[in-house]
């Protein structure tokens, strides 16, 4: 098997326990929108404060539902001697770490269109330049995505993973934080051009991190 | 039993090379810190003279500057050391300590490094904090060798941690540049660079240059001293670890092992 087809299994069985399990749809989807309910209890609706900080706001809440999916990504491999099947598996570490990764982008890519109609009906905020937006945005959650599967399966095993994830995880994002908050104030107010530095950054930040995650999963794996 | 003698016998129990200087390299660093840091505090006290804008404030910057050097040192030898690691050739757990030490030290001089800052900056910008791109990224710096130090602390097998460790902290290396172009951009794309004004970089005066480089030589040994001093305890630490696990094997042995019938002895 090529190693994108190795990926398409891993991928397409954490979705398949996904769609089955509903844990996106039922906690981590309802999760997102009560942040945004939260968000404005805490900053006035009325002045427009929501409006103007809506795209960091909306990527705070982006950063939190991760946490929660990645811990997920990797709940459902302790289970049942999970990890010691994908160990014996024969496939490669990369083609694993691609595959978890690339269901966990896309189970982001879900939330986050989701949350942008959260965002779009409860904020008001009007979407602007969509090119540079769209594109910030995949490259942001791929970026998201390859960085937490990468700590998600250096933290698996232990017992404090879920405290850890965060404080290890967090820190690292920040420029992701940064360069989609960015991308989408610049797409908004229709100043592409401020946009595609951002993307761009995104973008390395993305392949940086894919290959730094194909390299180290499988290291990581065996000794998890 | 005094420190050196059970440094002495964990070397001869564990059959490797326990510590990074040899006892007599390790006096006469501690020595030259200890004159270096004498001479900090006269030259940059006294002997400087005191800024003509900023006043005493600037004698803050002896510390500061050193400070900030040595934590970027440290995250260098752990970066280093990581790599030491992860190459099968050199593989060894000589680096894994010398890593955990060096990011334990570059996490407590970063600290030094935003405190004495933001002490600077109270009376000389007039706020103890401002989202200058260098700030904001020594402070990001600063939570990911925390989290860094967080992972170090979970408990398991020597090499599955050390594997786990070389590799978050090459993460954190390779994401530092990252952080901090990204910072950059964020700060210049929206204001222009409002608390370092050209202005204020004055020609600087020559013994007050004299104060800055004696600051960093005395700082760049003192990490050296304490570098090898934290070596050495985290060797003494996991030799206690094994003794500890002896022994309480050892009773476990005795405790579950029938008893002699009294008296069976002649």
């Amino acid at each position: 098997m090529s190693i994108v087809q190795e990926a398409a299994l891993i991928a397409g069985k954490d979705l398949k326990i996904e769609t089955r399990a509903r844990v996106i749809t039922q906690q981590i989807l309802p999760f997102g929108l009560i942040v945004l309910l939260l968000f404005a209890f805490a900053l006035d609706p009325d002045r427009g404060v929501l409006r103007r900080v809506a795209p960091g706001l909306f990527w705070v809440t982006v950063l939190l539902a991760a946490l929660l999916g990645i811990s997920r990504a990797f709940s459902i491999e302790a289970e049942h001697g999970a990890r010691d099947g994908l160990r014996l598996s024969g496939l490669d570490g990369s083609s694993i770490f691609l595959g978890k990764a690339a269901a966990l982008a896309l189970e982001l890519l879900i939330f986050e269109a989701l949350l942008t109609v959260g965002v779009v009906v409860l904020f008001d905020v009007r979407l602007g330049s969509l090119a540079p937006l769209v594109l910030a945005t995949l490259a942001a959650t791929v970026g998201l995505a390859a960085a937490g599967t990468l700590y998600g399966v250096l933290a698996a095993g232990i017992r404090a993973r879920e405290t850890l994830v965060p404080v290890l995880l967090l820190p690292v994002v920040a420029p992701v934080l940064l360069g989609a908050t960015r991308a989408w104030e610049a797409s908004i107010d229709g100043v592409t051009s401020d946009a595609w530095p951002w993307v761009a950054l995104l973008g390395i930040f993305a392949v940086l991190f894919v290959g730094i995650g194909m390299l180290a999963f499988g290291p990581l794996l065996e000794e998890s | 039993m005094s420190a050196d003698a059970v440094t002495a016998e964990a070397a001869s129990t564990r059959g490797t090379d326990d510590r990074l200087m040899a006892p007599i390299a390790r006096w006469i660093v501690g020595i030259a810190t200890l004159v270096a840091l004498g001479a900090l505090v006269v030259v940059g006290l006294f002997v400087a003279p005191a800024d003509a804008v900023q006043g005493d404030a600037q004698r803050l910057m002896y510390l500061h500057v050193p400070a900030a050097w040595v934590a970027y040192l440290a995250f260098g030898v752990t970066a280093l050391a990581s790599v030491l690691y992860l190459v099968r050739r050199t593989r060894s757990l000589v680096w894994d300590r010398v890593a955990g030490a060096s990011a334990e030290l570059g996490v407590i001089f970063t600290g030094l490094t935003l405190l004495l800052g933001s002490l600077w900056g109270r009376p000389v910008w007039g706020v103890w904090w401002a989202w200058d791109a260098r700030l904001v990224t020594t402070a990001v710096l600063f939570f990911l060798y925390l989290g860094y130090l967080a992972l170090r602390r979970v408990p398991a097998a020597a090499d599955v941690r050390a594997k786990r460790c070389a590799i978050a902290a090459l993460v954190a290396f390779v994401d530092v540049p990252i952080v901090h172009f990204s910072v950059t951009w964020w700060r210049t794309l929206h204001q222009k660079a409002t608390v370092f004004n050209p202005e204020l970089d004055a020609k600087i005066h020559g013994t007050m240059a004299l104060a800055l480089w004696i600051g960093v030589l005395a700082f760049t040994l003192l990490y050296a001293y304490l570098l090898d001093l934290r070596y050495r305890l985290e060797t003494l630490e996991e030799d206690r670890e094994e003794r500890e696990l002896e022994a309480a094997i050892a009773d476990r042995v005795r405790g579950s092992a029938p008893r002699e019938p009294v008296g069976a002895t002649p």
